[in-house]
């Protein structure tokens, strides 16, 4: 658990240490508040609610979060600090957990500021507050996912681009799944039980259940899920290649 | 307190490592030599828990790497190839996050802390990223690292590559300080590092153990061990070198210049009386004469060459 924690700080104050987490924090920021003011027309739809800020969170992840994710262990390859972590008394999970919660942690940091949009849409009229947490909520058990995936392809490579362009494409595929254009075109061809399967498996499909303010036990399951199955995967990744 | 028997390392299907063993106990400082590529790096790899052996074990202080890895790892100060660190952090936290992962906590991590950075003598960069250090500085801060816990075993690979000689001077120095309370491995291609500090050398080629002794047994090993070195005057030298070579005990006379003589001994024994003895009964005008211990660098490139 020390170990954990050790592994957390350092990874956490990592991202502060270089531009990244500021240049990642703003884009973020601006982005998120533009497409929820401009493509989302928060202000026209003169409803209090944030729909129009979270149904873009799977789009905006998509990039920004295999960004956050990239470097995690591509970097510790590259430089070759990775030998010098697995010769400490720390075991592979003990690493892959606290790098992770470390981004998941900055990945909630990103998310907490956006809180201006929560103190606007209270200024300007009466949320379901239940509902608004529900979306962070979701919003963040999706980071997770993401992040999971990104850090499982970036122990694969020690190249960062690399790392991006496939856990964005892994990325693209559960949040792809799960959209009408898929499902019909499964539809014509594939058994139902399989079309099914696929658009369970989407991130988009769980997300939006949870932002529309139902927080439900299998939405919850299915994040915990992906990230449990990733960072294991991240963990079988590391063991193989360690040296590579 | 480290043991390898017939360590193993296959890369596909590249052997790196050959069924290497040896074992190094308390006060004993090894010296890993061997040409590039030899297997140094990838045997001390092995042995420290980051690649996972073909075949064969090791342990560190009886544990075994592989069944007991976090065991081993604590017993254990590392020093890899080229001095990894986290470039973005400053000594001072990087060293507190290695204390984080060692657990030590309270007054024993400041003490502990202090003492790293005074031996390692990096308290005047403590707070600069270690990206922008000089090499030198670079490799203190990952012997810092390694030395932080106090460990039984050290195994350090190119503990002095890039240092200038009052560096290497210093790093030569703590280790002999430290190696009576510890083992110690250090691979090197330095060979003065290894007369320097080395209790005993083990020389490797083609992933392979091809040598193992003191560094005064390699020193035997060399044509030259115990050869004298003889200058004369130049209308004596002829005739000298045909009254020694007449000798019992000396295989060969070489000249080196005009004025200087190379004596050579029969099976390495020291000559160094006969000739002085043979000089002074012959009124040669010598200007110097000394025994030699032994080329190094020649018992390693033999070595290594007939391996290859």
């Amino acid at each position: 658990m020390s170990n954990i924690w050790a592994i957390f700080k350092r990874e956490l104050r990592g991202y502060f240490a270089t531009p990244v987490a500021y240049v990642f924090l703003v884009v973020f920021l601006c982005v998120a508040g533009a497409l929820n003011h401009f493509v989302g027309n928060f202000f026209d739809r003169e409803q209090a609610d944030l729909q129009s800020f979270f149904v873009f969170h799977p789009w905006l992840y998509l990039f920004l979060v295999p960004a956050i994710a990239m470097r995690l262990w591509a970097e510790e390859r590259k430089t070759g600090t990775i030998e010098l972590l697995f010769t400490l008394p720390v075991s592979l999970t003990q690493a892959v957990v606290g790098k992770f919660l470390a981004a998941w942690a900055f990945a909630g940091v990103a998310l907490a500021l956006t809180f201006p949009i929560w103190l606007a849409v209270n200024k300007l009229g009466d949320p379901d507050n239940g509902a608004i947490f529900a979306g962070y909520l979701g919003s963040f058990l999706m980071a997770g996912g993401y992040l999971a995936i990104g850090a499982c392809f970036s122990a694969w490579t020690k190249n960062q681009v690399i790392a991006f362009v496939v856990s964005a494409a892994v990325c693209l595929i559960f949040t792809l799944s799960g959209t009408q254009f898929v499902l019909s075109f499964m539809s014509g061809w594939a058994p139902q039980a399989l079309a099914d399967t696929i658009g369970s498996l989407s991130f988009l499909t769980h997300f939006n259940a949870i932002s529309k303010g139902v927080i439900e036990l299998r939405d919850l399951v299915f994040f915990g899920s992906v990230i449990v199955l990733f960072l294991i995967a991240n963990t079988i990744v590391l063991d193989l290649e360690k040296a590579e | 307190m480290i043991q390898a028997d017939a360590l193993t390392k296959y890369f596909g299907p590249i052997k790196a490592v050959d069924g290497v063993s040896f074992s190094v106990a308390k006060g004993e400082v090894l010296g890993f030599l061997g040409p590039n590529g030899a297997g140094k790096s990838t045997t001390m790899k092995t042995l420290c828990g980051f690649l996972t052996p073909t075949a064969g074990s090791a342990s560190i202080c009886g544990h075994d790497i592989v069944d007991a890895p976090i065991e081993a790892k604590k017993h254990l100060g590392y020093l890899p190839e080229g001095a990894p660190a986290y470039a973005d952090m400053t000594p001072r936290s990087y060293l507190r996050f290695i204390a984080g992962i060692r657990s030590l906590g309270g007054n024993e991590r400041r003490e502990r802390l202090e003492r790293t950075i005074e031996m390692s003598n990096i308290a005047s960069v403590l707070d600069q990223p270690i990206e922008t250090l000089s090499k030198g500085f670079k490799r203190r801060v990952g012997l810092a690292q390694a030395l932080l816990h106090d460990p039984d075993v050290l195994v350090l690979d190119e503990p002095t590559d890039g240092l200038d000689p009052n560096q290497k001077y210093e790093v030569r120095k703590l280790i002999g300080e430290m190696s009576p309370e510890k083992a110690i491995i250090i691979s090197t291609h330095l060979l003065e590092e290894v007369t320097a500090i080395c209790s005993r050398v083990i020389i490797i080629a083609d992933g392979r153990v091809v040598a193992d002794g003191t560094p005064d047994e390699m020193e035997a090993r060399s044509r030259h061990h115990n050869a004298v070195t003889l200058r004369i005057e130049k209308k004596v030298a002829a005739a000298a070198a045909k009254e020694l070579e007449a000798l019992d005990n000396i295989a060969s006379v070489t000249a080196r210049g005009a004025s200087e003589l190379i004596v050579y001994p029969k099976d390495g024994k020291s000559i160094i009386t006969t000739v002085s003895d043979l000089a002074r009964a012959k009124n040669w005008p010598v200007e110097e004469v000394y025994a030699e211990r032994g080329h190094l660098d020649e018992v390693f490139r033999e070595i290594t060459k007939t391996a290859a």
